[in-house]
């Protein structure tokens, strides 16, 4: 066996490991963590599916964006709206989940249009006001016309359902029970490898070099043949797309949309999770996703923690979770500047400045 | 019929007027310079053939084609190139990933690849450092690289914004040479310069611009030996 053979035999052996240890990884965290743990994990994955499209936007073509929820909230209302009594329809998962991506592409061009002139920080002040005005339409969208039901949301929403096989209930499959946030997570890790792998071949495309090219400098951009504004829209769009998939995704999954699930904070934490984990590269990107969802939950112990040293609670969790996570960031920022894994062009810049 | 032809092309600033209804041409194969002091609206004229400003009135047409109203892109698909002023690189790529940005638009990766075997040989400096990050190169190189990267997309027309700009003089001679070879080679080239001297050196023809102005034409030599271009421009009594 020559070396290149056991190179890739190496790669294969891996990459079935990687996929058994995902496999089991739902099993093992209910044995450790308990049952609350697996819901957290789906959210994780949810979350890598957003942050994974925020990063196109930001992170390939260096556009700002504040308001990148709004597209996660288009495609939770799509579903929402499609498939629960609320209107009376009951569409199928297949079609929803597109549609619900499409039109937050179509969200993503119409935030797009306006701001192509647009960079840094003014791009950063319409985009936060785009996300807002979702929400707040969200909100306000119950009179005359009763569409979104206003503040208090959109209830009993439909399930993934494939072929009749529900994923909203436990169900028996080759001998194994497995409950609904088991179920979700096999559906999500599927999703999460097809943005994984959508991604990656983006990044080595030709568009995903024009987008790194006007990131960097516009104007030599186009002056090299880049048609900037469709590459731009593009950028939005692509990101757009992925923030109404796991919309959807997360409708179904809750089974209940309201407009608070879609404020500003939730953007700013999934720009967290890229800045964390590594602006541009894609294994940073989920890896940020991953603490970002985790560290807050795990942090809700110290309640507990607080109770078993001093027989009583003296900081709220809630509160020391902000804290203890605001500091984490300026930790971060002060020593991994360009994240937990830079992407190869920070890397490189890092690695060149060094004496 | 000459290669660009520019008639009474104005360019706005909002209410402020950069360029006054200026003509003038480049035919196929020559070396032209604009040249003139800071503000005289020669980027300006630069920026507007490339589409990366609008014209307010005039007609700008290339190659048989009007360039009026077409986006960057188009007129950069026509072969008209941009060494913009500051060289323009990629600063976060590396020399071979903006020498590729150069060839976007090609589809013959095959002698994309043998052109850029070439240019390695011709500026080895740019080979030593293709995997390093453009950015971290010294003003000249990237200027190589900037003029590299116009080359690789086969122009038709070359137009070099102040290619001598910050450089050190003994860069600034080298990087003088690679022009003229390119010259040689056949390439059209409008070069804009503040160093007048320089550029009338390796021109055949020359504009004066002032004010927004063109106030002077003629022969390189004929400019060079202009009283008052010797006044305003190189110093000489």
């Amino acid at each position: 066996m020559n070396v290149l053979e056991a190179l890739r035999s190496k790669v294969w052996l891996s990459a079935g490991l990687l996929l058994i240890g995902l496999l089991l990884l739902p099993f093992l965290v209910e044995a450790g963590l308990g049952k609350s743990w697996v819901r957290i994990l789906d959210f994780a994955l949810l979350y890598i599916m957003l942050a994974l499209g925020l990063n196109i936007v930001v992170g390939y073509a260096g556009l700002l964006d504040l308001g990148y929820v709004a597209f996660y909230a288009v495609g939770a209302y799509c579903w929402a709206l499609l498939a629960s009594p609320h209107f009376g329809l009951n569409l199928p998962f297949w079609m929803i989940l597109p549609m619900g991506a499409a039109l937050a592409a179509l969200f993503g061009v119409l935030l797009g249009a306006p701001t192509l002139r647009l960079r840094g920080d003014y791009l950063a002040i319409v985009t936060l006001g785009f996300g807002e005005i979702i929400r707040i339409f969200m909100n306000n969208l119950n009179s005359p016309v009763n569409i979104t039901n206003g503040p208090q949301g959109i209830t009993q929403i439909e399930p993934v359902s494939l072929f009749g096989f529900s994923l909203g209930k436990t169900q028996e499959v080759f001998g194994l029970t497995l409950s609904s946030p088991h179920l979700y997570y096999y559906l999500f890790l599927v999703c999460v490898a097809l943005v994984v792998f959508v991604s990656m071949r983006l990044e080595n495309s030709r568009i995903g070099r024009a987008w790194v090219a006007i990131r960097e400098d516009e104007m030599a951009a186009a002056a090299s043949g880049i048609n900037t504004r469709n590459v731009k829209l593009l950028a939005f769009a692509m990101g757009a797309t992925f923030g109404g998939l796991s919309g959807g995704l997360f409708a179904s999954f809750q089974g209940f949309v309201s407009p608070e699930s879609f404020n500003l904070m939730e953007s700013i934490m999934i720009l967290a999770m890229i800045v964390l984990g590594g602006m541009g590269n894609i294994w940073g990107v989920i890896l940020g996703a991953i603490l970002v969802t985790m560290i807050p939950e795990a942090l809700r112990y110290t309640g507990d923690l607080q109770r078993a040293l001093f027989g009583q609670v003296y900081v709220d969790p809630a509160d020391l979770r902000m804290l203890l996570f605001g500091i984490a960031l300026v930790l971060m920022m002060i020593f991994r500047p360009a994240g937990l894994l830079p992407s190869k062009q920070r890397k490189r810049e890092l690695a060149e400045e060094a004496p | 019929m000459s290669l660009l032809s520019v008639q009474n092309l104005s360019v706005h600033y909002d209410s402020i007027q950069a360029v006054k209804g200026i003509s003038f041409e480049v035919q196929q194969g020559e070396t032209v310079c604009l040249i003139g002091a800071n503000g005289a609206g020669k980027t300006t004229t630069l920026k507007t053939l490339s589409g990366l400003l609008p014209a307010s009135a005039g007609e700008i047409s290339f190659d048989g084609k009007r360039l009026n109203g077409m986006p960057a892109f188009q007129i950069a698909a026509l072969n008209l190139a941009l060494v913009p002023e500051g060289r323009g690189i990629f600063t976060r790529m590396t020399v071979l990933e903006n020498l590729l940005m150069g060839a976007y638009n090609r589809t013959d990766r095959d002698n994309v690849q043998r052109e850029i075997d070439e240019i390695y040989t011709l500026l080895p400096r740019l080979q030593e450092r293709h995997q390093q990050q453009a950015g971290l190169l010294s003003g000249g190189e990237q200027q190589m690289l900037a003029l590299a990267r116009a080359m690789l997309s086969k122009p038709k027309l070359l137009m070099l914004d102040e290619p001598s700009m910050g450089l050190a003089p003994i860069m600034v001679q080298t990087i003088y040479r690679i022009i003229q070879t390119i010259a040689q080679q056949g390439i059209t080239i409008l070069l804009i310069e503040q160093n007048v001297r320089l550029a009338l050196g390796i021109s055949q023809r020359g504009y004066v611009m002032e004010h927004g102005e063109i106030t002077l034409s003629g022969a390189a030599q004929t400019l060079a030996n202009d009283p008052a271009v010797q006044a305003a421009y190189l110093g000489e009594f």
